[in-house]
Formats: C-alpha cells, sequence, structure tokens
C-alpha cells in the first residue's frame, strides 16, 4: 500500500513536471467550456423564444446541459485517455528506469495499481476541474445534482476501466506513440462495439454490445445508479491489469 | 556473500549465459570482465532479480534471488549500464524517491539522503534538474541511488562507460572508497580498470566462465615465472653480445635469458628468476661492474590484456609478438580489449 503510493505521487508530480498534465489540462478546459457556453447559449435562447410565445414547456437544466455536456466529456476522453496512459510504461524502458524499478523490493502489482491510479486521479482531476463550469447553473439556477453525480462517476469509471487498458498496451511497447496509437485504437473499437446493437439482435451481437464501453454508460448517464454497470467497468479494470502484471513478467522472462 | 552455482540463462535461439558458477566473500570487489556480448550484464541482471535464471541458482547473503526476492532485493544496489535517472525530476527529489522505494522513510531518509549526496559529492547539484546534469554527474547520482539503502552488496554495470578520463578516475575512486562497507560486483570491458580498482577478477567469454581469480594471481599465472627487462649498451666499439649474456646468466636465481632485441651498441634482454623481482640489484650492479651501461631495467609485468587475450583466445598470437607493456597505462580511457 505504501509502495503503492509512493509510485502513484512520482508518477504524478512526473505529470506535472513534463508539460502533458498542465497541456491536457488547458486544453480540456477550453473545450469543455467552448461547449458549456454554447449549451448555455441554447438553453437560454429556447427560454426566451418559450417566453415570447408564452409557451410554458418545462425547462430542465439537468437534461438540457449537464447531461449532454458529461455525455460529450465521455466522448472527449476518448482522445485524452491514450495521451495520459502512453508514458507509464513506454518512457520506463526507454530510460532504462524500468531496472530500478524492478530491483527495488516493490512487488510488480503494487508498482501497476499506482502507475494506473495516478493516470486516473489526473484524469478525473482534469474532468472535475472542467466542471467548476457548474458551477454557474448551482448559483443562478437550480439544477439536481445527484443525477449529475451519477453521471461524472459513470465518466470516471469508464475513464479509469481505458485507462487500464492503456496501461496494459503501454508495457507492449518502448514507443510513446504506437502505445498511444494503439490505445486510442483499442478505446474506439471498445466504443463502436455498441453499434451492432442497432441492426442486430442475435447472440454475437449482444456479447459485442456488451463489451462496449458505451452500452454501459447510457445508465449512469441517465442518472441511475447501476451496480451492473459499475461491476462491468471494474471488471475492465481488472482485465487490463491483470494482462499489464502477466506482460510485465514477461517482460523479466524475455529481456 | 554471492554465491552462484551451475547459473544459466536461455533466450528463444541463444545461451546467453552457460552454466557459470563463482563466489564472492564478504568486503570484496570483483571485476567481472569479458568481451562485448560475453553475458555480464545478464549475469548482473539475474543477480538483481531482474530475469529470473533458466537454471542454477544464485545467492545473495544467504537468500535465492528468485524465491526470496524481496529480501534480495533489500540488501541490493544495482546500477544499470545507463544510470536509470528520471530525468524530469531533481536530483534530491530523486533521491528521495529511491530511498523511499527502498524501504527508507522520515529522518532516516533524510539523514542517508544527505549522506550520499555527500559521498558522491552531488550535493552542489543537489536541487538541479537530472536532465541538466552532465554524464559524470549523472553516473554519480545514480551511484548514489545505489548506496542510499546501505545494502550489502553493490552491483555496478559497467559503472565508468563514456565518461572523460578525469571522471573515470572519480569514479573510480570513489568505488574504491565504497569497497570497505560493500560486497562490490562491477563489470567492465576496459582491463586496466580491474587493475587498478578490483581485487579479483571473474572473467566470462561466451557466457561461459573463463577464470575467476585475483588479479596479483592471474598476472603470475599467465607470465608463468617473473621476469625482467634489461638494455644493456657500450659506449664504443663492438657490443660483446656473448659476453654479456654470460655474465648475465651466471647471476645466482637467474634461470633463464632471452634476446628479445639487438641494435648497434646494445641490445635488450628478458630475464627470467626464480628470485622474482629481487633479481634486479643483482643485475644491476654486475652490469655496471663490468664497465658496461645500464640503460633500463624494468619488470616486465605481463598486462591483465595479455592474460585476457591468452584466456579469451582471441588475438593471443598476434598480441604475443608485441613487446610487453611497461605495465598498465595510468590512464587509458582508449585502451579497450579490442576483443
Amino acid at each position: 500500500m505504501r509502495n503503492m503510493w509512493i509510485i502513484c505521487r512520482r508518477e504524478l508530480s512526473s505529470y506535472f513536471a513534463s508539460p502533458i498534465a498542465w497541456l491536457l489540462l488547458a486544453m480540456y478546459s477550453i473545450i469543455f467550456g467552448w461547449i458549456f457556453w454554447n449549451f448555455l447559449a441554447e438553453f437560454i435562447k429556447q427560454s426566451q423564444d418559450m417566453m415570447m410565445m408564452g409557451q410554458t414547456q418545462p425547462m430542465n437544466v439537468n437534461e438540457q446541459i449537464i447531461r449532454p455536456l458529461l455525455g460529450t466529456s465521455s466522448f472527449l476522453g476518448l482522445f485524452m485517455i491514450p495521451l495520459i496512459s502512453m508514458r507509464l510504461f513506454a518512457e520506463e524502458k526507454r530510460n532504462g528506469t524500468i531496472e530500478l524499478l524492478a530491483t527495488s523490493p516493490v512487488r510488480d502489482i503494487e508498482i501497476i495499481i499506482g502507475k494506473w491510479f495516478s493516470a486516473t486521479l489526473l484524469y478525473c482531476w482534469i474532468i472535475i476541474f472542467a466542471c467548476i463550469n457548474f458551477v454557474f447553473l448551482f448559483r443562478y439556477g437550480n439544477p439536481d445534482w445527484k443525477p449529475m453525480l451519477v453521471t461524472l462517476l459513470g465518466v470516471f469509471l469508464q475513464g479509469a476501466a481505458l485507462l487500464a487498458v492503456g496501461t496494459f498496451i503501454s508495457t507492449l511497447t518502448k514507443n510513446q506513440i504506437i502505445a498511444a496509437a494503439m490505445t486510442f485504437g483499442a478505446c474506439l473499437l471498445l466504443w463502436v462495439f455498441s453499434w451492432v446493437s442497432s441492426y442486430d439482435s442475435s447472440t454475437w451481437a449482444q456479447v459485442f454490445s456488451y463489451l462496449s464501453v458505451i452500452t454501459h454508460f447510457d445508465t449512469f448517464d441517465r442518472g441511475v445508479l447501476s451496480t451492473k454497470d459499475a461491476i462491468y467497468y471494474l471488471s475492465v479494470i481488472f482485465v487490463g491489469l491483470f494482462f499489464t502484471a502477466r506482460s510485465m513478467e514477461s517482460l523479466r522472462w524475455r529481456s | 556473500m554471492i554465491t552462484v552455482t551451475d547459473l544459466t540463462k536461455k533466450y528463444a535461439r541463444t545461451t546467453a549465459v552457460d552454466h557459470i558458477s563463482f563466489s564472492v566473500s564478504k568486503g570484496d570487489i570483483v571485476g567481472f570482465l569479458g568481451p562485448n556480448g560475453a553475458g555480464k550484464t545478464t549475469t548482473m541482471r539475474m543477480l538483481t532479480c531482474f530475469l529470473p535464471p533458466t537454471e542454477g541458482k544464485a545467492t545473495v547473503a544467504g537468500f535465492d534471488v528468485f524465491e526470496q526476492s524481496m529480501e534480495v532485493r533489500r540488501r541490493i544496489g544495482y546500477l544499470p549500464e545507463s544510470p536509470p535517472l528520471y530525468l524530469e525530476m531533481e536530483t534530491i527529489e530523486y533521491l528521495r524517491f529511491v530511498g523511499r522505494l527502498k524501504g527508507l522513510s522520515g529522518a532516516d531518509l533524510e539523514k542517508r539522503v544527505a549522506y550520499v549526496l555527500d559521498r558522491c559529492a552531488i550535493a552542489d547539484v543537489k536541487t538541479r534538474l537530472l536532465s541538466k546534469l552532465s554524464k559524470g554527474y549523472r553516473q554519480r547520482v545514480g551511484l548514489a541511488q545505489a548506496i542510499i539503502h546501505n545494502p550489502d552488496v553493490l552491483i555496478l554495470d559497467e559503472p565508468t562507460a563514456g565518461l572523460d578520463p578525469k571522471q573515470i578516475n572519480e569514479t573510480r575512486d570513489l568505488i574504491k572508497s565504497l569497497a570497505g562497507d560493500h560486497t562490490i560486483i562491477l563489470s567492465t570491458h576496459i582491463l586496466p580498470e580491474v587493475e587498478q580498482t578490483c581485487e579479483s577478477v571473474i572473467i566470462i567469454n561466451k557466457g561461459k566462465l573463463v577464470a575467476t581469480d585475483s588479479v596479483h594471481n592471474l598476472q603470475a599465472r599467465a607470465r608463468g615465472a617473473e621476469s625482467v627487462l634489461v638494455n644493456v649498451g657500450v659506449r664504443s666499439g663492438e657490443f660483446p653480445l656473448s659476453i654479456v649474456r654470460d655474465r648475465l646468466q651466471r647471476i645466482s636465481g637467474v634461470s633463464g635469458t632471452t634476446l628479445k632485441e639487438e641494435f648497434p651498441g646494445g641490445a635488450l634482454f628478458e630475464i627470467e628468476s626464480s628470485r622474482g623481482q629481487l633479481v634486479r640489484g643483482d643485475l644491476a650492479r654486475a652490469i655496471v661492474e663490468s664497465g658496461w651501461d645500464l640503460n633500463e631495467l624494468r619488470p616486465s609485468a605481463m598486462s591483465l590484456e595479455e592474460v585476457f587475450l591468452q584466456l579469451t583466445g582471441s588475438d593471443a598470437a598476434a598480441s604475443s609478438n608485441t613487446p610487453p607493456e611497461p605495465g598498465p597505462p595510468a590512464d587509458a580511457p582508449a585502451s579497450e580489449a579490442n576483443a
């Protein structure tokens, strides 16, 4: 536990020492802010239109701003995740620092969880930072915070799961760009698996649909806390980290 | 302290290390010598628990490197071929991280960090980014991280590779000064380094153990008897070659004289003696008393380089034709083995 935290802390400080964390933080905040602004402007225009026409249809901040915004942010995560996870092991392999870690009195699994957790923390931090925008909604409106937190949890879980996949891929190569490209491909694939369900309902289609990260995000997106879907994400994390451990072991036997 | 029995590492197609056995006792400083690709790094990686051995076993401080890996890792400091530095960190921050990783904390950690900063002479760069440090400093930071947890055993893989002559001397001195507290294995393919720093040598070639002995014994073993080179000359007239040889032959303890080289007004002899280097005084006196000039008198110590070439079998014939060097060159980064 202590070793995990030592590794995690070093990783985090390394993210912020190299410009990657700041870069992602800045880019994500700008893009998220821009989208927020657009949703908000549309929301205001709609409500003004309705007032002018004298309609009294209920407007909902949760449904019209927060939910689509967080849905988009889970999609944006797809681009961000490879950039976060690519360096985890690839950089250590290239610099030879993996030899330091692998010969220190630390178990492989502690190294792996420490690294994955630092990536997840960074990912969550970037999203929370962007969500500062919501403060305005709470200040001038009256949104329901419970479904928002559930959706946010979904975004975090999805990120953590894809980062576990990225951690595994990062152990496969010394080259960060290759790690990023492969992770991006894997994330995208896990994303589009769900498309099969729109025209097919055979067992195979259901299996693929189940494997897709987006299928399980839907319930969180609606603000429903579902154990079944949380378990899916937790098992992806487990499988990802399990394969990372196997890959690191094979690294020892081969290199 | 270290016992290696039949250690073997096989890769898919090649055998990098082939049944080598040796042992190193506490406080020793041992040179691990071999041409590039001999299996030095692989052996070291097995000792440091980075690679599991295919066959055989190795123990460090009584713990098996495979079965009791964590115990071994706590007792080993390892400097890989390129120092494992996180370039985006500051020196002191990096040392603290490694210290924590090795199980230090609190006041203990700060004490050890201060100690290694001082010991490795890197205190003046402690707040510098590692990426900004010169090669020599990086190497010393690498050594500092290896000794931070005061390990029983230090394993250094080519600690002087790529340094300039001044840095090489500084690093060697540092390693020698560490010898008292730690058992050290250092690998190198630079022979003068072993002669200068190590007490004993383990020579491997193509994954196989070739020799393991003290530096002194190895030199003696390859040379056979001790021998001395004498350059005798006359001021004028013909050089009385046979008379000189007879005179030298008659000195007690001399078992053989070989004419190495003849030139106008002088000659170079190699004198073999059972009395070792003690014969030199008698030689000098005999030559001077006979009225000849003693131009040069030096031990024909065989450098480890020649021993090495002889043992590894490469270019042995070529090197025995050239006259032996007058001992190891004082500072010779260029005199790497061409093996």
